[in-house]
């Protein structure tokens, strides 16, 4: 732009002024703030993961997140884009990512974890924003697939001894039926005491930091309360039309990976939807293939699974959207 | 500045102040010089008149040859320069700049016009009263195109920290319902709409018009949403009120339209709210054209490198590069913004959080339609994700995550696509 006459009339004043666009104010919300509040909100159940395990849990998340943030920086390096790491993205990742390890993850299992993480699962795509798939999720999907016996928590974590039965409840449940999960009450899964990844079983904190980040405004509700509904709903209607063979809500609300699925899984925002309806589907359609997968699935836990199938129809139920207003609608 | 509340889940709630008692209003005295922009390209060979002309105050200058565009000066004096100004999105005006003389001498061409004739006519508010304060839009009035018959008239003001509707309702009833009465007689429109918010509901009803309440947050006094929610009239996108018959007109220039011919004077003050770097605000008045500067200091505001100065509301306004850019007769609002103050515009990408499409009153998939804007397939973005239903309320800046300048983007896409399409129409 170009100023003839203003600029000319007055050469005395030199200040240079900011000249930008509206809108002229900004709410103060930020990438990185939103990824340290999250991670303040995962804090209790972390928290609780390393008085239970140990040295060990703080080992394998202090790795994890460590080499989270080490290969997004090398792979900003590489590509020479202006380096990201600042944002907490990568942190966050790194340790969701250990949250769900069992404490005894070798240390070459969590770097491996790590680059399929960061760099299969989100940088390739183009980084924050433009992963079509839940990182995380991508990474677990292929440890468990590559080397399965390391999730198998009962034989991982069987070194440890604490005051009550260290079971995975729903490797229990699928190996030995329901018989086998009944000494599991609501209150002692809740409470953590159930054998599980480092960060997912304390369910008390997680659902404590879920609604942290639903009151911020960080996560989605629709998303998490959708999704714990449809396992309620599926679970519920397998139970009644067989309960000797399908567990009730209550095992596959409070174990596995349920909880830190809902709130920090699913809601991950560049891989889920924004819309109302669609985010109902989106998390229903979770919890619904997460139950079918523990119940009738080959696999002990559905929720990597379920989420990654959601992500992948993500794109095509977020086209159900409200009208823009003012729209014409031709050839209707 | 407002900034997000720690309950993060509701939406920003973005009140408009509303104006309690009539607060004082501060006179600028009239500066040495003042800069009028018209709104049409510089064209030096058809000027009609030249620099060292004399001018009287509420005179009008007609610019050029077969045109009809003019400014009113505000100011008895003698014209410095005439020089080309290029605005926002290269729009093109023509500043003339005039030199005050000592004496002020009243200009009667308009009262001989205003009172030649028993009643108003359309000829005169369109011929001498489209540069007085508060912009009336008299072209509108008489497009025959597109006739109108509704007018709205705004006693709101559509951006926030804004009170200049809200004062002239409080000082000057009686010059709006003067002004309500010469637009019906001159446009024939009968159907005259106000919009108030609730605490001017009382003091409006003694008009005796048909008096509107609008809801007192932002972004409901903007036209679009106006139409939608006041009257019940979708207007389609890309297509302005008056496309459909509305005209939108502020109490300002109502004010304005019932003064001039009240006093037979056009009306040269314009009154806006001056909002300073601690975000504290005066009302000020001042001739149409006074560069800013004179008004900093007044108030004894002093701008280093870096700030921002901006004309217009916080959301839809424009900043200035200028300390010496003038009050126009549609500038409702300066706003002084520390260079601590200013938010930071990122080159991040969209990460899709959907905090804009929550906050969006357009229903727009802003989340999708950014990512065609980004990669400048305008086209795309127009065809299917509805970047015409945009109704500029700047939102979606302002609630991002990303800190993305998502409302520039729109613009942007919306001026190059105008663009295209008059090329488009002018080579065939």
């Amino acid at each position: 732009m170009v100023d003839n006459n203003i600029a000319d009339n007055n050469t005395v004043n030199t200040n240079k002024f900011i000249v930008s666009h509206a809108p002229f104010w900004h709410d103060g919300s930020k990438i990185s703030l939103r990824n340290y509040n999250m991670a303040l909100a995962a804090l209790p159940a972390i928290l609780f993961g390393i008085y239970y395990y140990g040295m060990q849990a703080v080992g394998v998340l202090s790795l994890s997140i460590s080499t989270a943030i080490i290969w997004e920086f090398i792979f900003c390096r590489i590509t020479k884009r202006s380096n990201t790491i600042g944002d907490g993205n990568a942190a966050i990742i790194g340790m969701l990512l250990g949250m769900l390890l069992p404490a005894t993850a070798p240390w070459w299992f969590v770097i491996t974890g790590t680059f399929v993480a960061i760099i299969i699962g989100k940088q390739i795509f183009g980084g924050i924003g433009a992963n079509p798939f839940n990182p995380v999720a991508v990474a677990i999907a292929i440890l468990m697939l590559s080397w399965g016996n390391v999730f198998d928590f009962n034989e991982a974590l069987i070194n440890f001894d604490f005051d009550f039965a260290m079971v995975y409840p729903l490797a229990a449940l699928k190996h030995f039926g329901v018989s086998a999960v009944d000494s599991f009450s609501m209150g002692n899964l809740l409470m953590g005491k159930q054998s599980g990844g480092i960060g997912s079983t304390f369910g008390l904190g997680l659902i404590a930091g879920g609604i942290y980040l639903i009151i911020r405004g960080i996560i989605r509700w629709e998303i998490s309360i959708s999704f714990l509904a449809g396992i309620i709903i599926t679970s519920l209607i397998f139970n009644i039309t067989d309960p000797a063979r399908y567990a009730g809500p209550v095992i596959h609300l409070f174990a596995g990976y349920t909880l830190i699925g809902a709130f920090f899984l699913a809601t991950e925002d560049s891989s889920s939807p924004v819309n109302f309806i669609p985010m109902l589907i989106y998390g229903a359609g979770a919890g619904f293939l997460t139950v079918l997968i523990r119940n009738i699935g080959f696999y002990v836990d559905g929720v990597i699974f379920a989420i990654l199938i959601m992500n992948l129809i993500n794109p095509l139920i977020d086209k159900i959207r409200p009208k823009a207003i003012g729209k014409v609608v031709e050839n209707a | 500045m407002i900034k997000r509340s720690f309950i993060g889940l509701s939406k920003p709630r973005l009140a408009y102040g509303s104006l309690e008692d009539t607060p004082s209003l501060k006179q600028i005295p009239t500066s040495k010089e003042v800069t009028l922009l018209a709104d049409c390209p510089f064209d030096k060979k058809n000027l009609l008149f030249k620099k060292k002309a004399a001018v009287k105050t509420g005179q009008r200058l007609l610019l050029y040859k077969e045109s009809d565009e003019y400014v009113v000066s505000s100011v008895t004096g003698e014209v410095s320069s005439i020089s080309s100004y290029t605005g926002d999105f290269g729009r093109s005006y023509t500043a003339i700049a005039i030199e005050v003389a000592g004496d002020e001498e009243i200009d009667d061409e308009f009262n001989s016009a205003a009172s030649g004739s028993k009643d108003a006519s359309l000829e005169t508010v369109k011929n001498y009263l489209a540069f007085a304060p508060g912009n009336p839009p008299v072209k509108l009035f008489s497009d025959k195109d597109k006739p109108i018959n509704t007018i709205v008239v705004c006693c709101v003001d559509s951006d926030l920290l804004i009170t200049t509707n809200q004062y002239i309702v409080k000082s000057d009833i009686d010059a709006i319902k003067n002004g309500i009465s010469i637009l019906k007689t001159v446009t024939g429109v009968n159907d005259i709409i106000m919009v108030a918010s609730q605490s001017q509901m009382h003091e409006l009803s003694a008009t005796g018009e048909k008096v509107n309440q609008v809801n007192d947050t932002y972004p409901s006094a903007l036209p679009h949403l106006i139409m939608k929610n006041v009257l019940g009239k979708m207007v389609p996108a890309g297509k302005t009120p008056e496309d459909i018959g509305v005209c939108f007109i502020s109490a300002e220039a109502v004010a304005s339209i019932g003064n001039a011919f009240k006093s037979g004077q056009i009306p040269v003050t314009k009154i806006f709210t001056l909002v300073k770097k601690d975000g504290s605000k005066s009302l000020v008045s001042a001739r149409i054209g006074t560069p800013a500067s004179d008004i900093f200091k007044a108030f004894n505001i002093t701008l280093n490198e870096n700030d921002r100065i901006i004309f217009g509301g916080p959301m839809t306004g424009s900043s200035v590069y200028s300390e010496d850019h003038p009050v126009q007769p549609d500038t409702d609002a300066i706003i002084v913004q520390d260079k601590d103050d200013i938010p930071v515009i990122s080159d991040y990408p969209c990460t899709n959080c959907g905090d804009c499409i929550r906050v969006c009153p357009a229903n727009i998939q802003i989340n999708l339609l950014v990512r065609f804007l980004e990669a400048g397939q305008y086209e795309a973005a127009a065809d299917q994700y509805d970047l015409y239903s945009c109704i500029e309320c700047g939102l979606c800046s302002y609630v991002c995550v990303s800190e993305m300048p998502i409302f520039q983007y729109i613009r942007a896409a919306k001026y190059e696509l105008g663009r295209a399409n008059t090329a488009e129409a002018t080579n065939g």
